[in-house]
């Protein structure tokens, strides 16, 4: 009889070629998405004469250059990295997503959408965040340049195996607590470092309560605890949400039989499991320049940050912001889009923002449900799909000591731009830190 | 890659934890050509923020750290500004993974060691430094000499100064196996 497994050990052993001597394991890779910043990746490829094995397997997404105002591109070497994803793409012979494709989108949004993220695959990007796509239940995770090179030539890669950590939710999730609170409240407790070298499960029945989008807004920011991945065992939930998508398998019947036997087995053992109850979480935003520094929005700055112009003792909820961010792919999503608009309809914003869909087919279903014009007539700005303001590529950039309320994923020093301040937080906190120029309690509007 | 056997350098002290990879090398940076050279971005706007930075006086071979350095984004473009500036080793508790992954690819040495080892040795510097990898040992600036423990594939990758993918490509055999049996055991993998 064989030994109770994780869903992360079925996958892997499904992907394992062959082991190295030295404990490297050869994995098999399903799905590549490459983007503009994958320049490097083609470079070393190039240079080292070879090919781009598995053009099927390997798909274009261009996002994070990508200006967030349509027409022409005034910086040359923005229109530059655009040209080059597209000049890669044409030469490989491989599918692009590119700028005002109607399936373009930040990655993490769009191959999702478009059925490329599939329960039980292995997914690699040159992007941290890839951790989103485990919210299918597959293994998706973040590589560097090199190893992008080495998933074009051979559309395999070495890893180490990694640990594995189980994090169970109990309870349920308050009214007006959503996925990003639970995320940050993870991260909060155990650390910006606290999964390193693991990939994470989420389980629990907080979890499987929750809707496909609130769960890649989990998975996304796993890496902000330091792990190589995070997965959510499919469901019918996933299921759903997959059947239709243009690139989900024909036989959707056949494949849902296989994804039935991913989830983790009975008696299973995890390196590390933490547990939390979802009752107790409000509302999170972050004081400082890691993840890791969240706190309810009742909490107080516990120690003073020059870079984030906070004294310790000032209390969060009340604090004045500059601007606001609500996209990227933790928060770009329709049912991110609509609760902000929520927080926002027939009101005027107090600060400046700019709101930024996260794929073109998000763009085209808030449309037709008139969010754009609820932010537009709150004085926001509506962008075109891309990932923006979340890290500054394309131009959109906070200035040196403003302080924006985002709905991004990262507020490292520099992130938004140079001395910019960045708070993280949900679309319905950041919006109503839109609507009052100050950070408030979501809880006390209703 | 240049394959790495032993360094000996000066080695400067950033006793900061969780140096993210946004702040190894912003973000605007990363559209530039790698054959320009990356060292001029190399913790920019840390060193014109802070006039006291480390890296602003000197320019050391080695560079021992805080816990989780390298945290954050995957972009490789932190390991290239690094070791276009001359920096073979960093010296800290722990990494984040992608960064572990790239310096391996890169010729960089991220070498673990236990948090109060590393708290020693912070304390010593500046001072010089000797690594010798194939011995795994650590010649310290107080004449001290201690031994490290390293993954066995990190090891090899940095000594033989591997080309991955051509020794990938040498197991081209199984990884058609593989997927003979793969195709058919998983024909929903396939992109529709
Ligand atoms: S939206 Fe931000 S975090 Fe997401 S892929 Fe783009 S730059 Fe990375």
């Amino acid at each position: 009889m064989q030994l109770p497994r994780t869903m992360f050990d079925k996958i892997w052993s499904s992907h394992a070629i062959l082991e190295g001597a030295d404990g490297a394991t050869l994995l098999w890779i399903d799905r590549h998405f490459v983007h503009e910043g994958s320049f490097h990746g083609f470079g070393i490829l190039r240079q080292s004469g070879r090919d781009v094995a598995r053009p099927d397997l390997t798909f274009g997404v261009a996002d994070h250059y990508v200006p967030s105002t349509p027409g022409p591109i005034a910086d040359a070497e923005v229109a530059g990295m655009l040209a080059q994803l597209r000049a890669n793409a044409q030469a490989a012979g491989m599918d692009l997503l590119d700028r005002a494709d109607p399936r373009q989108g930040i990655v993490h949004v769009a191959g999702p959408e478009q059925g490329l993220t599939l329960p039980g695959l292995t997914i690699v990007c040159g992007d941290s965040h890839t951790s989103t796509h485990g919210a299918f239940g597959a293994l998706g995770f973040g590589i560097g340049a090199s190893e992008v090179a080495h998933v074009l030539a051979t559309q395999t890669l070495w890893q180490r195996r990694p640990k594995t950590m189980r994090i169970t939710v109990d309870g349920t999730l308050s009214p007006h607590v959503v996925g990003k609170d639970l995320i940050l409240a993870i991260i909060a407790r155990i650390g910006t470092a606290g999964a390193t070298g693991h990939v994470i499960e989420y389980a629990g029945p907080a979890i499987r309560a929750l809707g496909m989008e609130a769960r890649m807004t989990i998975c996304n920011m796993s890496i902000e605890a330091g792990a190589r991945a995070g997965m959510i065992a499919p469901d019918d939930t996933t299921f759903a949400w997959l059947r239709c998508r243009p690139r989900a398998p024909r036989d959707f019947d056949a494949a849902i039989t296989a994804w039935r036997d991913l989830p983790t087995d009975d008696g299973a053992a995890f390196d590390t499991e933490i547990h939390l109850h979802a009752d107790d979480i409000a509302p999170m935003v972050t004081w400082g320049t890691s993840p890791e520094a969240a706190l309810p929005i009742t909490g107080i700055v516990p120690e003073s940050s020059d870079y984030m112009g906070l004294d310790a003792g000032t209390t969060l909820n009340g604090l004045p912001i500059d601007r606001v961010f609500i996209g990227s792919c933790t928060n770009g999503r329709l049912s991110d889009l609509r609760a902000a608009a929520a927080i926002l309809r027939g009101h005027a914003a107090l600060v400046p923002g700019l709101v930024v869909p996260g794929s073109m087919a998000v763009k085209r279903e808030a449309e037709a449900e008139g969010l754009d014009r609820v932010f537009t007539d709150a004085g926001l700005v509506w962008g075109e799909p891309g990932c923006s303001m979340c890290v500054g590529m394309n131009g959109d950039l906070v200035a040196p000591g403003e302080r924006c309320a985002a709905t991004s994923n990262r507020n490292f020093p520099g992130r938004q731009g140079p001395g910019a301040r960045t708070h993280l937080m949900s679309p319905a906190m950041a919006a109503a830190a839109a609507r009052f120029g100050r950070l408030v309690d979501i809880r006390t509007l209703a | 890659m240049t394959p790495f056997t032993d360094l000996t350098g000066q080695a400067v002290s950033l006793p900061v934890a969780n140096v993210d990879t946004d702040q190894i090398i912003p973000a605007r940076f990363l559209r530039k050509p790698r054959s320009d050279g990356y060292n001029h971005f190399l913790f920019h706007d840390a060193k014109l923020e802070q006039p006291d930075f480390p890296l602003n006086h000197t320019a050391p071979a080695i560079l021992v750290t805080g816990a989780n350095f390298g945290c954050g984004s995957s972009r490789e473009g932190a390991v290239y500004a690094l070791v276009d500036a001359g920096i073979r080793c960093v010296i800290a508790s722990s990494f984040g993974d992608i960064f572990a992954g790239n310096a391996r690819k890169n010729g960089l040495l991220a070498l673990v060691l236990p948090e109060a080892q590393v708290a020693r040795i912070h304390a010593m510097l500046p001072g010089t430094v000797t690594i010798d990898l194939p011995a795994q040992r650590l010649h310290l600036p107080d004449q001290s000499v201690i031994a490290f423990e390293i993954d066995p594939f990190q090891k090899r990758c940095l000594v033989e100064g591997l080309d991955e993918i051509g020794s990938t490509l040498t197991h081209q055999a199984d990884i058609a196996a593989f997927r003979r049996k793969d195709e058919a055991a998983r024909p929903w993998a396939t992109p529709a």
